[in-house]
């Protein structure tokens, strides 16, 4: 078995060192006018054989590995209920969002340069909308502060870049963690209210975060905001013409290939459509797993939930710290893309847009989220004239979504379970 | 196993409970009957720890309850279901049960995220749990449909199914029979003395229906307007002159 898998592993680990070395080994430095090929430090070297021993074992082993993990079969999955459609419907939904990727992975190298930064900030919006969705759809919690968790994330990596230094993937998961625990510092005294008087403790939140970053000049920068904010890098390229950190090369230099600022857009925008499909599986994922269930089960009957055992508070608070989450996820991605961050960019119609983009969406479901954070940002971006009527024109959606669709564009779907017959 | 001594539940100026006791044993159905309003409910959202009682006690299995919130009480074996269904109604039967099951399963983020052997084995024993008691209430057929959208009767059913698959020890159902018609409540007696029978839980009933109540019942209390009025067999019961006059004399 081990001999039979050992060329091809073999050849994996060889591959990885071929890609490797390379990309990782070599690096392109301006020298004056011309540009030089030098080899980097020796700990990558080491990192790369790390890297590519890991291939050679986990290739190897492989058979061992997936036959542990397939011992234990998935909550199943067979034939009791008459269940086709209930198995086509599922297929069909993942061939849908397979499609949707593929298209959105190919839009940017069609599509021009304005078009591809609107997608972008279309997929900023379905971060938010989805991660706003489990405290609003599916937990059933109304929260109108939601922009304050997109801020904490954002300025979690201004600040950090600012006074420490950090680059875009260092900063990415600690602005995400921050604001979770700004979620769940501040769900703790306030999940005890209901309804609207908990709508209005978190709209009140989200505006004294904005008005705090606001006064604190001496940390944010006050009203002046905080710029310079460095765009991801690939592998330490950087997309820009020339370079701003001293350790990073540059993209079209160690492509070889013309500088062209459209590289930056795309760039932009591929990184975050991995972020938005990252954010659509795990969500996914949340909700069919029990602290999903129990969401659900709080916003359709808080007292059978307390008398199966469910306590509350521990459910509500998931809900707002992971909502939070994927709130300073967004707010990250937003300061790397702009480079430039203020308060004025976290004020209350941001949350009233996330809210209008939930609602819209369908509570709950997913595609309709992602349908309507394309049409609400899109729409104010085409009709650029109409812009001091935009709150107005929300309203008037809102009411008529009430009147014909209170389910939403698209309503949620549940996923129907195959019961395994004895 | 349950003991409650001496509970009143004011509300106001109102004494909605006053002085009741009962005692239960292990394997025993018991029920609790008497006119509308006359206090029944409340003594089982004083019991489940949905109210605070304004006085006595209530032990259950040694632990003192009556200063515990609900969500506690249940996990230790004690359930109900409400007198006004209250089910998921949004979800589905077969997910009904899996919510009632979360202290059962494996609530690990990171084990859920990435379906760790723990994970996928504690789910699959949570649904084989399920679909055991949505067959034994003959509700599997209907196990992907909205919870919502069944017949009440099947409703009905399904918050006992609910109940059951947490294991509990004891279970108190608030008029289980209301708006069933005479096959569902033959059928709602079976299932009961077969909980009790094969599953060896204790009941705690709630019933306007005589025949369900004195045909399954260990022991009944009698309570009216608020004040215990008998407690004893069905037989003592049946001819016990008060009872006779403040309730079934009605008739
Ligand atoms: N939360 C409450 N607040 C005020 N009064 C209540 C409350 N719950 C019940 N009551 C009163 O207590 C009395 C007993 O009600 P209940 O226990 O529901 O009676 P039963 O279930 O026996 O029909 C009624 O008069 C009812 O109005
Ligand atoms: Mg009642």
């Amino acid at each position: 078995m081990l001999a039979k898998r050992l060329p091809f592993a073999a050849l994996c680990a060889v591959l990885t060192l071929v890609m490797g070395l390379p990309i990782l080994g070599l690096n392109l430095t301006p020298q004056g006018i011309h540009i030089v090929l030098k080899s980097a430090p020796s700990a990558t070297f080491m990192w790369i054989a790390l890297g590519a021993a890991v291939v050679f074992l986990f290739q190897l082993f492989k058979d061992y590995l997936s036959g542990f993990w397939r011992q234990v079969p998935l909550p199943k999955a067979s034939s009791f209920t008459p269940n086709l459609e209930g198995r086509k419907r599922i297929y069909a939904e993942r061939a849908g969002w397979f499609l949707v990727a593929v298209l959105a992975f190919a839009m940017p190298f069609f599509a021009s340069r304005g078009a591809t930064a609107l997608g972008n900030l279309v997929l900023i919006y379905v971060i938010l909308g989805l991660g706003l969705n489990i405290v609003v759809g599916l937990a059933g919690l109304l929260d109108l502060g939601y922009v304050a968790f997109y801020a904490v994330g954002a300025y979690s990596y201004a600040l950090l870049h600012q006074y420490f230094g950090f680059g875009f993937w260092e900063a990415l998961p600690i602005s995400a963690i921050l604001a979770a625990t700004f979620g769940f510092v501040l769900g703790f005294p306030v999940l005890r209210l209901r309804g609207d008087y908990l709508a209005i403790v978190t709209l009140g939140f989200g505006e004294i975060i904005r008005i705090v970053i606001n006064n604190m000049t001496w940390l944010t920068g006050g009203p002046n905001g905080i710029g310079g904010i460095p765009n991801p890098t690939l592998f330490n390229m950087e997309f820009g013409r020339i370079v701003k950190d001293p350790g990073d090369t540059l993209f079209y230099k160690v492509l070889g290939i013309e500088y062209n600022s459209n590289h930056k857009v795309i760039f932009l925008y591929l990184i975050t459509l991995v972020f938005a499909l990252f954010t659509v599986f795990v969500i996914k994922r949340l909700t069919k797993m029990p602290v999903g269930r129990a969401w659900e089960a709080l916003r359709e009957d808080e007292i059978a939930c307390r008398s199966l055992g469910l306590s509350r508070t521990g459910i509500k608070l998931s809900a707002f710290t992971l909502g939070a989450f994927f709130a300073g996820f967004a707010g990250c991605v937003f300061a790397a893309k702009q480079s430039f961050i203020s308060p004025d960019s976290f004020n209350l119609y941001e949350s009233v847009i996330v809210l209008v983009i939930v609602v819209l969406g369908g509570m709950g479901s997913q595609v309709g989220i992602i349908l309507a954070a394309a049409i609400l940002t899109m729409l104010p971006e085409l009709a650029r004239d109409m812009a001091q009527y935009r709150m107005l024109f929300f309203g008037l959606l809102m009411v008529l979504m009430m009147i014909w669709r209170p389910q939403g564009l698209i309503p949620m779907k549940r996923t129907p379970v195959e019961l395994a017959r004895e | 196993m349950l003991e409650v001594r001496d509970l009143s539940m004011r509300f106001g100026g109102l004494l909605a409970v006053d002085g009741v006791s009962l005692n239960l044993n292990e394997r025993e159905i018991f029920s609790i009957i008497g006119p509308n309003g006359a206090g029944k409910t409340t003594v089982f959202n004083c019991i489940s720890g949905f109210y605070r009682p304004t006085g006595g006690e209530i032990q259950f299995n040694g632990h003192a309850i009556h200063s515990m919130p609900d969500y506690r009480i249940a996990r230790l074996g004690m359930v109900r279901t409400f007198q006004h269904v209250r089910l998921f109604n949004r979800m589905t039967p077969l997910e009904n049960l899996m919510v009632a099951q979360h202290h059962q399963v494996n609530t690990n983020l990171f084990a859920g995220l990435f379906k760790t052997p723990s994970y996928r084995h504690r789910e699959q024993e949570a649904m084989d749990r399920a679909v055991y008691w949505l067959k034994k209430v003959n509700l599997l057929e209907l196990a992907n449909r909205e919870a919502g959208n069944l017949a009440y009767g099947q409703q009905r059913r399904l918050e006992i199914a609910r109940c059951m698959v947490t294991g509990p020890k004891l279970l108190m159902l608030d008029e289980p029979a209301a708006g069933l018609n005479p096959r569902e409540t033959r059928d709602l007696n079976e299932l009961i003395v077969s909980l009790k029978e094969d599953y060896n839980v204790a009941v705690l009933l709630i019933e306007h229906d005589m025949g369900l109540v004195m045909g399954i019942s260990d022991r009944i209390a009698v309570i009216n307007q608020g004040r215990p009025l008998a407690q004893g067999t069905p037989d003592e019961i049946r001819c016990n002159p008060d009872v006779i006059k403040a309730y079934l004399g009605e008739e």
